[in-house]
């Protein structure tokens, strides 16, 4: 049975929504610990007012969307122009990531000096919104024996043995890889960094395990070894940057250094943050892939 | 000693995210104890800091690495931010205590210790909103706190929560993105993220009248987004799904705790950001403390017609939620005061009630008022519990509700006419609407029942919620009974503020 969208919109707001509703989405199916309730019996002239309401509310949705429009449109153009130089973002602020930005923290790329070092504790805790993510993913989607199916597109498990991919994987894996950990490793000294790398290094596995299956890439990069790593980069991240910050709170001598800028081994603990979080995002790129593909690691 | 423990945020930040890492690779039960002590740790930690910043009186910067503001991040704390995270640990350690019966039944087996990472996630994030001094870092961890929250919601398979979190997360995510809308727009006409220099900022360019309309949309949009994430009335239609189909943890600790961590850290931007005095020159809190009155009626009259129990406290909550509002707009002073000590309040009585009503639900195996009839004499501590949180809801004398709905009192005869008499009119009839479908509920529990056969439930059947349910009640009526500690306590951190 095909509903209007009007139609599945009242039931969601009258709490009667169906989630079955596309039916040919295979749903999984777990025992649910209690029988399904029904909460509420709307009397029937709540629901000749209910009826009526909605009936206004697409015009009354339409008026507000447009008067806040308005009013953000008419915002925007009271803030400063774009780039303009005297605009209150180029401050002080600005000055000092710009000028001494590469003196104080050792890295080339201030935007690796800003996000890794200046502001820090901002991206310890985006690198955790990634690893949050995660395990919501994983709380939603994963089953866990092979006999549990998970939420899976069906046909994943067939894998053709397309010469041309295959062959062309084996040719683009191994560059991908190398591209990803040189970004990764290159983050302090030009743009890069953690994040992108290692949205590159997960590409590289996804391609994998595309061309190759999942069976083959899971004999080296399988639920235990991703969930080992992800907590051996995010602790290494959390306490390395914690001994960071107490030095620099408390005035400790924290024997990190800024090295000389331009070399590999400079900047202090931007490098191996660097790793850590492009591992982080590697993991991360892939289990979402995996598990949304066939419903576990 | 004054010294080291000024570290103890860092110390539980860290610890808290090293933790929550942790947790993924262990079994259940290990990740559980994991977390209890945690939340331990973490509230003697914040405790400890609590009573060195009272005794020096004064507040502190705690630079997170080598950078003072505005280059580098900070923390900010004065004897109010340790205490509220020291309370708000305190609260989750007794809402993850309490709910384990339920948490064993409602949640699948292996995925058990995932619900203890994010359990651990959403302390990490209302620990940073609670000491952040700067207003990105506060929406890093609203987004950490959006996500995990979903998760300890969803993680109950039952597909009314999957609807639940669906509209949770719809909710949610527009008010983060409300309050990003505001960050940039601040940002673009201040040029600063951390608090001190964007108040600076906020005064010069207020005096000076230019940016008129990007500043006011910026609070306002601040403030809204932070509105419709604590659950404010117009965008409380969230409330009585999530808390009323999660399991009785998830509701004690997204009603308890998540929901205050928004509005502690509406309360900071307020005094560090825009200033008490633009905050309330623009009109911003007249909307809120409309809003608020508008949310202690509505939310009351449709827990009134609510039969199933969770659901009915859930909208109780929407309803207590407006109280907070309504003493943010009141006045700065007196008004801010009596919110806070009814957050607390609100904090440490809605985890009673989701979890005895949660007890009752299982020894009785219904969930509606009327089936509810005589449990509390199956389940008698539950009853008790239930009761003096009942009480505490309706604003019993003894009880940390009444002496926050005092305070209010207080608050409202303080300010201007035009204020004190919507104020206490709505104060009056909103107790009246509590005291029914409270006073329903504790006659209902309190009947004697007609199935005889059900067995007795003892103390020593639940330990756990027996431990939470009476530390809660003690606290309650311990505050109930000796407010002025507390009250003074709250009043030098609002100056410091």
């Amino acid at each position: 049975m095909k509903r209007s969208l009007k139609e599945l919109f009242r039931e969601w707001d009258a709490d009667r929504f169906d989630l079955s509703v596309s039916g040919s989405v295979p749903q999984k199916e777990r025992p649910s610990p209690l029988p399904p309730e029904r909460y509420d019996v709307i009397p029937e002239l709540e629901e000749t007012i209910m009826r009526r309401f909605h009936r206004v509310v697409p015009v009354l949705t339409f008026l507000l969307g447009l008067t806040l429009s308005l009013f953000l449109i008419m915002t925007v153009l009271e803030l400063p122009a774009f780039g303009s130089s005297d605009s209150p973002v180029f401050n002080e602020v600005f000055t000092r990531y710009v000028q001494d930005g590469t003196e104080e923290t050792g890295a080339v790329n201030t935007v690796a000096g800003v996000i890794l070092d200046y502001r820090a504790f901002d991206t310890l805790g985006e690198t955790h919104v990634l690893y949050t993510a995660l395990v919501a993913v994983l709380i939603l989607l994963l089953g866990f024996e092979k006999t549990d199916p998970g939420i899976r597109t069906p046909g994943y498990e067939v894998i053709r043995q397309d010469p041309v991919l295959t062959t062309c994987a084996k040719l683009v894996i191994p560059c991908v890889v190398i591209y990803g950990l040189y970004i990764i490793c290159n983050g302090h000294l030009g743009p890069g960094g953690g994040f992108c790398g290692g949205t590159v290094i997960g590409s590289a596995l996804i391609l994998a395990a595309l061309a190759f299956g999942f069976d083959s890439v899971e004999r080296f990069v399988n639920y235990r070894t991703i969930r080992v790593v992800l907590v051996i980069a995010l602790c290494f991240y959390s306490l390395s940057k914690g001994y960071s910050f107490f030095c620099g709170a408390n005035g400790i001598e924290s024997g990190i250094r800024p090295g000389t800028p331009g070399r590999i081994f400079s900047a202090g603990l931007i490098l191996p943050l660097n790793a850590a979080v492009g591992v982080v995002v590697s993991c991360t790129m892939y289990s979402l892939y995996s598990v949304f593909r066939r419903g576990r690691l | 000693m004054s010294f080291a423990s000024f570290n103890f945020p860092l110390f539980s930040i860290i610890l808290a995210l090293v933790c929550s890492a942790v947790s993924s690779v262990l079994r259940r039960k290990a990740a559980r104890i994991l977390s209890l002590c945690l939340c331990l740790t973490v509230a003697v930690l914040s405790f400890t800091l609590c009573s060195v910043c009272v005794r020096m009186g004064g507040r502190m910067d705690f630079l997170m690495g080598h950078y003072p503001h505005p280059w580098g991040n900070e923390l900010r704390f004065g004897p109010l931010e340790p205490f509220f995270a020291g309370m708000f640990s305190l609260i989750m350690l007794l809402s993850i205590l309490g709910g384990e019966q339920q948490l064993l039944r409602d949640l699948p087996m292996q995925r058990q210790n995932y619900y203890y990472v994010m359990t651990d996630l959403i302390l990490v994030s209302i620990l940073a909103l609670c000491y952040s001094n700067d207003l990105f870092t506060g929406y890093v961890f609203i987004e950490i706190c959006t996500i995990s929250s979903c998760g300890i919601l969803m993680i109950r398979e039952i597909d009314r929560t999957t609807l639940a979190s669906v509209r949770y997360m719809i909710f949610s995510l527009i008010g983060s993105g409300l309050f990003l809308l505001g960050l940039i727009l601040l940002y673009g006409i201040t040029g600063h993220l951390l608090m001190p220099n964007l108040l600076d900022s906020v005064r010069s360019v207020w005096a000076s009248g230019g940016y008129r309309l990007p500043l006011l949309s910026s609070a306002a949009l601040i403030t809204i987004g932070l509105g419709v994430k604590s659950g404010l009335f117009p965008f409380h239609y969230w409330m009585p799904d999530t808390y009323g189909a999660a399991t009785a943890s998830s509701s004690a600790i997204l009603s308890g705790l998540v929901s205050k961590g928004y509005i502690f850290f509406l309360i900071k931007i307020v005094h560090r950001v825009f200033g008490v005095e633009m905050f309330y020159a623009s009109g911003i809190a007249n909307i809120l403390f409309v809003l608020g009155l508008a949310g202690m009626v509505v939310g009351s009259v449709y827990a009134m017609r609510e039969e199933n129990i969770f659901r009915m406290i859930a909208f109780s909550s929407a309803a207590q939620i407006g109280y907070i509002y309504m003493g943010i707009g009141i006045s700065p002073q007196l008004g801010i005061t009596a919110c806070m000590f009814h957050m607390l309040a609100h904090a440490v009585t809605k985890p009673m009630l989701f979890l005895s009503a949660a007890q009752l639900q299982s020894c009785t195996g219904k969930r509606t008022v009327k089936e509810l009839r005589g449990s509390a004499r199956k389940h008698p501590l539950a009853g008790a519990v239930f009761i003096v949180g009942s009480l505490s809801m309706i604003g019993f004398p003894a009880t940390m509700g009444f002496v926050c709905k005092y305070y209010f009192a207080v608050a409202a005869f303080a300010a201007s006419a035009g204020r004190m008499i919507p104020a206490l009119i709505i104060l009056a009839l909103s107790t009246c609407l509590n005291a029914v479908y409270f006073g329903r509920s504790i006659i209902s529990v309190l009947t004697p029942g007609t199935d005889a056969d059900l067995r007795r439930v003892r103390v020593r059947d639940n330990v756990p919620f027996a431990v939470s349910g009476i530390m809660l009640s003690a606290l309650n009526l311990l505050w109930g009974l000796n407010p002025k500690f507390l009250y003074n306590l709250i009043d030098l951190g609002r100056e410091l503020l």
